[in-house]
C-alpha cells in the first residue's frame, strides 16, 4: 500500500515563489468553490451592471439633473462599468478578503501555516496574490459583459485602460490593507456582519453612485476610499486621465491602514 | 521497553521554560529533553501546560525564561528554518475550512522541496478514503488524520504532536500508530501530548510527566511503574471487614477499599507482598464466601502513577477540580491549555 513511502527526516523549503504560488492557486480555488464568495464577486456586479444601464436605476448614477452635469451627457454604460469594475475589487480585496482571513484566524489556519515552510509573510502574500488572480477574472467576466452591452473602452483614448487598471490597483491595496485590519482585529462573525455591510454602504457612497450625485455630502463622501476609488476609475474611463487626489487619498487608506494592521494585527 | 538510538545532539532540550499569561503562570519551570529516533510522551492533566509547550517549541509564542533549543535552534529567532524541519499537529487542527482534504495536504506539501509521497501518505492515513470532501465536512477523527498528515508531509526531522489519536477511531488509532512507529524507526523524534495511557505504554520511549506547568516525573514507562511499591489487587463484596484481614496479615503490608468492592493490599516494604500474604487474603476471602475476583499482584499502572504525581483523580482529564488545600496556589494551576 505505502512501501514506497519515504519517512526519514530530510528535504528542505520550497523556493519562496513556489511557496506562495501554491498558497495563491490553493487561495484561488478555495475562492472559486466558495458560492457566497462568487455571489459577492461576480453575481451581484453583475447584475449591478445590468440594472444600472438597462433598467430606470440607471438614473442614480447619471441623473438628467443638473447634479448629473457632464455625466449625463455620455453613455450610460460608459459611465456605470467603471464603478462596476471598482464593486469587483471592493468585493474581492475587501469584503471576500476580510471574511476569509478573519475565519481562517478564528480557525487557527494562520497559526498552523506559521509554522510550515510558507510562514506568515508568505501566506500574506499567497493571499494578496489570489486577490489579484481573482481580480482579472472579474475584470474579464464583467468588462465581457460590458462589452456586451455596449462599453466603449477606448472612447477616452488608448490611456484609459492603463489608467482604470492603475485606479483598481490602487483600490485593492487600500481595500486589502483595509481587510486585514478588520480581520486582524475582529471577532469572525464581526467581520462577517462589518465586511458586508460596509461593501453595500462603500458602494452607494461613491463608488457605484458619482460622488457628484451625492450633492451636500459629495466633499465628504470625498475623502472615503470607495469615493476615491470611484473618482479614480471614472476620470481613468471617461477622461482618460488620472486623477491625482483621488489615487493619493487611496494611497494614505492603504499606508495609514497598513501601519495600523503593523500594529494591531492578532494572529489568533 | 526501548531505549532512545541515536548518538546524535538531543533533538529538543528544554530547562526552566517559563511561559505568563497575564498573572497566570503556564510553564513554571517546565524541563524535558527528547531524543532522536524516539517518541517522547507528554503527560499531564488539562491546563498542565502541555499545549503551551508546543506552542513555545514551535515558534508560535515567545517563553518568557527559560532554555529552549528545537534541533539546537532558538524558535523565537530561527523560525523559518525549524518550520521546514519540523512539523506540527496543533489541537485546534488549523485546517482551512472550505477545501477539499487533499488540496490541503498537498498545499502542505508544496511547501516544501522533498515531501513524503502524497497519495502514499494519504492511504496510510486513509486521508484517500475522503480526498475530495471539504474539511469542514470531515468528522472529528477524519481532521485529525488529516492533520497528522499535514504534519508529517514534510518530512520533519522533530514532529510535535498535540493529541493526535484525539477523535480517533480503532482503525484510525492503530493508523496513527504505525505511521508514529515508522517515523521513529526511520529516525525521526516524536513529542507526543496525549491522555491516553495505551498509546503511551505501546509507543513512548520515554515519558515526561508534566503538572502546573513544571516537570514532575521523567523515564520510561517501566522506570515511572517499577518505582512503585507491589500492590495485590481484587474484587469482592463491597463492605466485607478489614479488620480481620488487617490482624491477619504482617504489619509490612497493609489493606483497604479504595472503592467499593475494590480492594487493595500495598507493600510498606519491598518484597512484603509475598504467596503468603495472597494465601492469607484467599483465606480471609474464603471465610466470608466470596471469591477475589481478578486477583493481581503487581506494581501500579502508569495512570495510577501519573494520576498520583498530578494531584489525584480530580484534576484527571479537566474534570472540576476538588483538590484540598495540599495542592498548589490556583494561580499556578488554572488552565493553560490554550
Amino acid at each position: 500500500m505505502s512501501a514506497d513511502l519515504q519517512l526519514s527526516p530530510g528535504g528542505g523549503a520550497a523556493p519562496a515563489a513556489r511557496r506562495v504560488l501554491a498558497q495563491a492557486r490553493f487561495e484561488v480555488s478555495v475562492l472559486l468553490r466558495n458560492g457566497e464568495q462568487l455571489l459577492v464577486s461576480l453575481v451581484l456586479p453583475a447584475l449591478a451592471l445590468l440594472a444600472l444601464a438597462r433598467t430606470p436605476l440607471g438614473g442614480l448614477v447619471a441623473p438628467a439633473s443638473a447634479a448629473g452635469g457632464r455625466l449625463a451627457e455620455l453613455p450610460l454604460i460608459d459611465v456605470v462599468t467603471p464603478g462596476v469594475l471598482g464593486l469587483a475589487v471592493l468585493s474581492t480585496a475587501f469584503t471576500g478578503q476580510a471574511i476569509g482571513l478573519g475565519f481562517d484566524r478564528r480557525y487557527g489556519v494562520l497559526r498552523l501555516m506559521a509554522t510550515t515552510p510558507l510562514g506568515r509573510s508568505g501566506l500574506l502574500a499567497g493571499k494578496l496574490l489570489a486577490v489579484l488572480v481573482v481580480e482579472v477574472l472579474q475584470v474579464v467576466v464583467l468588462g465581457g459583459l460590458a462589452l456586451a452591452l455596449g462599453w466603449s473602452p477606448l472612447a477616452a483614448g488608448p490611456a484609459a485602460l492603463p489608467l482604470l487598471g492603475v485606479a483598481l490597483l490602487l483600490g485593492t491595496a487600500a481595500f486589502a490593507a483595509l481587510a486585514l485590519l478588520l480581520a486582524g482585529t475582529l471577532r469572525a462573525e464581526a467581520v462577517l456582519a462589518v465586511a458586508n455591510l460596509a461593501w453595500v454602504l462603500l458602494a452607494g457612497a461613491g463608488l457605484l453612485v458619482p460622488r457628484e450625485v451625492t450633492g451636500a455630502l459629495a466633499p465628504v463622501v470625498a475623502v472615503l476610499p470607495s469615493a476615491a476609488l470611484g473618482d479614480a476609475v471614472r476620470a481613468a474611463a471617461l477622461g482618460g486621465s488620472l486623477a491625482v487626489v483621488p489615487c493619493l487619498v487611496l494611497l494614505a487608506w492603504a499606508a495609514g491602514a497598513t501601519a495600523l494592521v503593523v500594529r494591531t494585527f492578532r494572529w489568533s | 521497553m526501548r531505549t532512545a538510538r541515536g548518538d546524535a545532539a538531543a533533538a529538543l532540550v528544554v530547562r526552566g521554560l517559563v511561559k505568563d499569561y497575564g498573572r497566570r503562570r503556564a510553564l513554571d519551570g517546565l524541563d524535558l529533553e527528547a531524543a532522536r529516533g524516539a517518541v517522547t510522551a507528554v503527560l499531564g492533566p488539562n491546563g498542565a501546560g502541555k499545549t503551551t509547550f508546543v506552542e513555545c517549541c514551535t515558534g508560535l509564542r515567545r517563553p518568557d525564561g527559560g532554555q529552549l533549543e528545537v534541533l539546537g535552534l532558538d524558535p523565537a529567532r530561527r523560525g523559518r528554518e525549524l518550520a521546514t524541519r519540523t512539523g506540527v499537529l496543533l489541537q485546534d487542527g488549523g485546517l482551512p475550512n472550505g477545501a477539499p482534504a487533499m488540496a490541503v495536504l498537498r498545499l502542505v506539501a508544496a511547501q516544501h522541496s522533498d515531501p513524503m509521497d502524497v497519495p502514499a501518505l494519504a492511504a496510510l492515513l486513509g486521508v484517500d478514503a475522503f480526498a475530495r470532501t471539504a474539511v469542514r465536512r470531515l468528522s472529528g477523527g477524519q481532521r485529525q488524520r488529516l492533520a497528522l498528515a499535514c504534519a508529517v508531509v514534510g518530512r520533519p526531522e522533530l514532529a510535535f504532536l498535540d493529541e493526535p489519536s484525539t477523535g480517533l477511531d480503532p482503525h484510525g488509532r492503530a493508523a496513527v500508530w504505525d505511521l508514529l512507529e515508522r517515523l521513529r524507526a526511520a529516525g525521526a523524534a516524536v513529542i507526543l501530548t496525549t491522555h491516553s495511557m495505551a498509546e503511551v505504554e505501546r509507543l513512548a520511549d520515554a515519558v515526561v510527566v508534566v503538572r502546573d506547568g513544571r516537570t514532575v516525573a521523567t523515564g520510561t514507562v517501566g522506570e515511572l511503574t517499577s518505582s512503585g511499591p507491589e500492590v495485590a489487587r481484587f474484587g469482592a463484596t463491597a463492605g466485607l471487614p478489614l479488620a480481620a484481614l488487617r490482624s491477619a496479615l504482617p504489619t509490612t503490608v497493609s489493606a483497604d477499599e479504595p472503592a467499593p468492592g475494590r480492594y487493595e493490599v500495598t507493600a510498606l516494604q519491598p518484597g512484603a507482598v509475598d504467596p503468603q500474604v495472597v494465601a492469607t487474603v484467599a483465606s480471609w476471602c474464603a471465610s466470608h464466601g466470596v471469591l477475589p475476583e481478578g486477583l493481581s499482584v503487581g506494581r501500579r499502572s502508569l495512570e495510577e502513577v501519573v494520576l498520583e504525581l498530578t494531584g489525584g483523580p480530580t484534576t484527571w482529564g479537566g474534570a472540576p477540580d476538588g483538590r484540598d488545600a495540599a495542592g498548589p496556589a490556583p494561580t499556578a494551576r488554572a488552565g493553560a491549555s490554550r
